[in-house]
């Protein structure tokens, strides 16, 4: 873990000039996670971009964010490491697949989830939708973090995947807009 | 199920699940994966005569595909199979676009359409008077689709499918018998047991 030390000083990223969506897919590629099914956000456009535009990734959208965490979990079992992109009422949806496959079957289920509903949010329902996100979390003892600042997230990103994989145990990243910007209000 | 409902012209036999399974399981001879959906699909799985090469789900109603899909993606020189209820598969349709797109040419889909939610009790699906679900794998770029005629001709579109160039989804028609046996209820070992029959683990 010597090597992981280095690489996740909290100093390292902001040295050198990096993104959010930068670290996240440098970070997933030192992991050797290569799926990554998503349902979009404007939130994610730019990482999902740069995804695409990179030939170490199998990335594409699914038509609901359930269905990529069945194409994970069998990944997983065929020996392909996944991550899985989504907004918040996006992760809305999980539940059921969360308590009957990612955590009785021990599934290392990543997940970055782009925060909304808070901060700023424009759209009632969407700032409800957001209150449901971490008691769902916590009611099945979802590992889970929220990541507000850039100089620690390399840090976060890193060991909670390697967490998620050597404890077999899924794991929520959610993005804060404190660290993305979030989506404003433009009409 | 309100056969007389049913779309006119499908001309195909009513068979049972377990038959088929049981044909289905008898032709695997290099390892193939199989992915048995909630309920009576995966139990019907497991009374064929447990592979380790054998999936079981015990909840997400309409993953059998998606879970299938993933293996696929993964282990792109094995066969996968996956069998699926059509009221599982209702819960998913989007998942049929996605495959479709990413055209995983090792994956063979099987739809047992009964008509019926049989496990809850018998109560037709929505699907059941109107939908083709065939057709509606088509429509979602699955060109490889067809109902199976009979029992023969599911073995045949079996074996078509394991030399395909794409994803191949063949739809059955079965009778409203419950499962043949019932699958032990134990998650972990499921993907242990999955795992190290798909190469990636060894058993302790």
């Amino acid at each position: 873990m010597a090597v992981a030390e280095q690489k996740t000083s909290p100093q390292a990223s902001q040295e050198q000039g990096q993104t959010w969506h930068g670290i996240i897919q440098q970070t997933l590629k030192r992991n050797e996670i290569r799926l990554v099914p998503y349902v979009p956000d404007r939130v994610l456009t730019t990482l999902i971009k740069s995804l695409h535009a990179d030939p170490y990734f199998t990335t594409f959208p699914t038509a609901r964010e359930e269905e990529a965490v069945g194409i994970i979990s069998g990944a997983w079992m065929g020996g392909m490491k996944g991550a899985v992109l989504m907004q918040t009422s996006g992760f809305a949806t999980l539940a059921n697949v969360l308590a009957s496959l990612a955590v009785p079957y021990q599934i290392p289920l990543i997940m970055f989830v782009s925060e909304r509903g808070t901060l700023g949010e424009f759209n009632y329902g969407q700032s409800l939708v957001c209150r449901t996100m971490r008691p769902v979390l916590d009611s099945l003892a979802v590992e889970h973090h929220t990541a507000t600042r850039l100089d620690e997230f390399e840090f976060i990103v890193d060991r909670s995947i390697k967490q998620a994989i050597t404890t077999q145990a899924p794991v929520a990243l959610i993005l804060s807009p404190l660290l993305t910007g979030g989506k404003v209000f433009d009409k | 199920m309100n056969a007389q409902a049913k779309p006119p012209a499908r001309n195909t036999k009513v068979m049972n699940r377990f038959d088929l399974t049981s044909r289905l399981v008898a032709k695997l001879e290099n390892e193939e994966a199989v992915i048995g959906g909630i309920g009576n699909t995966n139990f019907d799985l497991w009374a064929a005569g447990h592979r380790p090469q054998n999936f079981y789900m015990l909840g997400s109603m309409g993953l059998a595909f998606p879970i299938a899909l993933g293996v696929a993606l993964a282990q792109p020189k094995r066969r996968v199979f996956a069998l699926e209820g059509d009221g599982s598969l209702l819960m998913q349709l989007g998942s049929l676009s996605t495959i479709a797109m990413l055209a995983p040419k090792n994956l063979t889909m099987v739809v047992m359409d009964n008509g019926i939610y049989q496990i809850t009790g018998a109560q037709p699906t929505p699907a059941a008077a109107m939908t083709d679900i065939v057709a509606i794998a088509i429509a979602s770029g699955i060109a490889s689709s067809a109902w199976a005629a009979d029992e023969e001709d599911f073995e045949r579109l079996v074996e078509q499918s394991m030399s395909a160039s794409g994803p191949t989804l063949i739809g059955v028609r079965i009778d409203d018998k419950p499962g043949t046996g019932t699958t032990r209820r134990d998650p972990v070992q499921i993907r242990e047991r999955f795992m190290h029959g798909m190469g990636v683990r060894q058993l302790l």
